[in-house]
């Protein structure tokens, strides 16, 4: 076989288990091209290539004598895929993104991580991320910033940065990303590729290095609905290392469903149609919606009144939970310590020489909203404000089905852009904090180029633990156009 | 509304977050300008309202008491930056004098 890199996750799934390519081969195509473009992209912070290649081969030995005694293989057997270095991989460095960590190696995998690898994935690398998730650029990463597949003088968005660009310049077939107030959903629109951030609990927080812990979930980036679907389905479900995971059924695959959308109820709010929003990713979102309508779907003009409170409440709530989870980087137990005589002298040299700008920022934010006297002002005040954001979703999924809006108010922009103005870069996140506030799932594909010929996307919101309906809907639009096939001109 | 410089030194104790001067000033303006921005939560009447702290209504699950294989003294060690006798070593916590 030719182009194995052009391969979907179906189509390497079906060419594995038909022999016509062994994941050795398949691997070894990824690792080839990540060698060649990864000077120009930079999305892995550590490629895995020994790793792999030892994976592979075991995945091909496995398939030899799996087949040999007439047992079923594991559903994802040798296929590659590439991991947010936010998610623990026992024996692989991990590093968040932070010099904090530049040596840290977890003993132990994350939940998601060892469900994927039971179902027999190969993992290609760890890529970028802002640090510790915190930033919607990748810009905040201590290891240098990745660089957008269709441009590479913009930002690939943030903080999967890097797992957004591995999809869209095909150096991975599928990636793991995080999302606390946009971190799948915005990079997958910035790079073209299609980005699920489940509802919260569905997926394992166990080895997910905390940043938000009410806020975190676990999500894949992948080129399509279909793709993303097959491996989220394989790594969600409860999980008794983490009490707030869920067992909710995930029901029949969306994409396997008729792509038939009639009768469903697509909300499409006005709060995300505001002044200030690229002209051009208005109209391309909003000619998505008119192909849902053609296909059959009922378009119902909603009201989500508290849309505009989520960036405050986003940024009080967020940076409370960091500051009290980021406590544990102290230079006791692992990641970096600066030698001091004296214990409290050692800690504060440990944080002030470990974290970056932004890690600094966020944490001092939230400990000042967190401190006596403050507390019920700011974080107590975001808690309940968060009670009415989550009202307004539960009010608009009695009308609807879906919640149809952009990603981000604009397309992807140029590396340094937002750098020494924070609240322009929070900014970006406007459309997305909501349905991480809400707990709701948001699935981001792309459905068009603005004039400079850089991808937009659209997202599609839902009841708590309707997957499965996002994703027939997604389907569905990516059945009846070509957005998602669309790749950036890197070879 | 405007932080004082006193106010940031405070907040970076707090946090045991060491400092310097140009971070402090730049902090100063930068989280000033970000609490005016989230000041606009002030304006809703929130008095009938419940916070939410977990978006999912919690639950408790029992299960067996059963023990498991936890991390071993070695893999709980093995980032560790100093260690001595199988434990974590840090400067003395109390004057030695």
């Amino acid at each position: 076989m030719k182009n194995l890199h052009t391969l979907s996750v179906q189509g390497a799934l079906t060419a594995l288990q038909r022999r016509q390519v062994s994941s050795l081969e398949l691997t070894q195509a990824y690792l080839e091209r990540i060698q060649r473009l990864e000077a120009n992209l930079h999305a892995f912070i550590t490629p895995t290539p020994d790793l792999a290649l030892s994976q592979a081969q075991a995945a091909d030995d496995k398939r030899v004598c799996l087949r040999k005694s007439g047992q079923p293989y594991p559903p994802l057997l040798g296929l590659p895929l590439a991991v947010k270095d936010v998610l623990c991989v026992q024996g692989v460095r991990t590093t968040c993104g932070s010099k904090i960590l530049e040596n840290f190696t977890p003993p132990f995998h994350a939940t998601c991580v060892r469900r994927l690898l039971d179902a027999g994935v190969v993992v290609l690398g760890k890529t970028n991320t802002d640090e510790f998730a915190m930033g919607s650029s990748t810009e905040n990463s201590a290891y240098g910033v990745t660089h957008n597949p269709w441009d590479l003088e913009r930002v690939p968005g943030g903080s999967s940065g890097g797992s957004a660009a591995a999809v869209a310049a095909q150096l991975a077939p599928a990636a793991l990303g995080t999302d606390t107030g946009g971190s799948v959903r915005q990079p997958a629109s910035f790079c073209g590729v299609t980005g699920i951030k489940p509802t919260y609990g569905r997926v394992s927080r166990y080895g997910l290095i905390a940043y938000g812990s009410s806020l975190d979930s676990v999500g894949v980036l992948a080129h399509s609905a279909q793709d993303a679907e097959i491996i989220l389905r394989l790594m969600a479900g409860f999980d008794e290392l983490d009490a707030t995971s869920h067992d909710e059924p995930l029901g029949t695959p969306g994409c396997s469903q008729i792509k038939d959308v009639r009768g469903l109820r697509i909300g499409v709010p006005q709060e995300y149609f505001i002044e200030g929003i690229q002209p051009e990713v208005e109209d391309r979102v909003r000619r998505a919606i008119q192909v849902f309508a053609d296909m059959g779907a009922e378009i119902v003009e909603i009201s989500l009144p508290h849309t505009s409170y989520a960036l405050p409440v986003y940024y009080l709530i967020a940076p409370a939970e960091a500051s009290a989870n980021l406590a544990r980087y102290d230079g006791v137990r692992f990641g970096l310590r600066a030698e001091s005589h004296d214990l409290n002298q050692m800690f504060c040299q440990t944080r002030g020489r470990g974290f970056g700008a932004e890690v600094k920022r966020r944490i001092m934010l939230g400990t000042y909203a967190l401190s006596a006297g403050y507390y019920d002002a700011y974080y107590g005040q975001a808690q309940k404000v968060r009670t009415l954001i989550k009202q307004d979703f539960d009010r608009v999924f009695q009308q609807v089905d879906a919640v149809a809006a952009p990603v981000a108010p604009s397309t992807a922009f140029k590396i340094g852009g937002h750098t020494d103005d924070p609240l322009a870069m929070y900014l970006e996140d406007v459309f997305s904090l909501p349905a991480n506030l809400a707990g709701v799932p948001g699935l981001a594909f792309p459905v068009g180029f603005d004039d400079q010929h850089l991808p937009v996307g659209m997202q599609l919101m839902g009841k708590p633990f309707s997957e499965s309906l996002l994703f027939r809907l997604a389907h569905a639009f990516q059945q009846a156009t070509d957005w998602h096939l669309q790749r950036p001109p890197l070879d | 509304m405007t932080l004082t410089l006193k106010e940031v030194e405070h907040i970076a104790l707090l946090a045991r977050l060491d400092l310097t001067a140009e971070e402090k000033q730049r902090y100063q303006q930068q989280l000033s300008a970000i609490l005016d921005h989230i000041a606009a939560l002030q304006q809703l009447d929130t008095s009938q309202i419940e916070a939410t702290s977990s978006v999912l209504p919690p639950r408790s699950r029992l299960r067996a008491d059963v023990a498991h294989q936890g991390l071993t003294t070695r893999q709980a060690l093995q980032n560790a930056p100093m260690t001595e006798a199988d434990q974590f070593r840090v400067p003395p916590v109390l004057d030695q004098d």
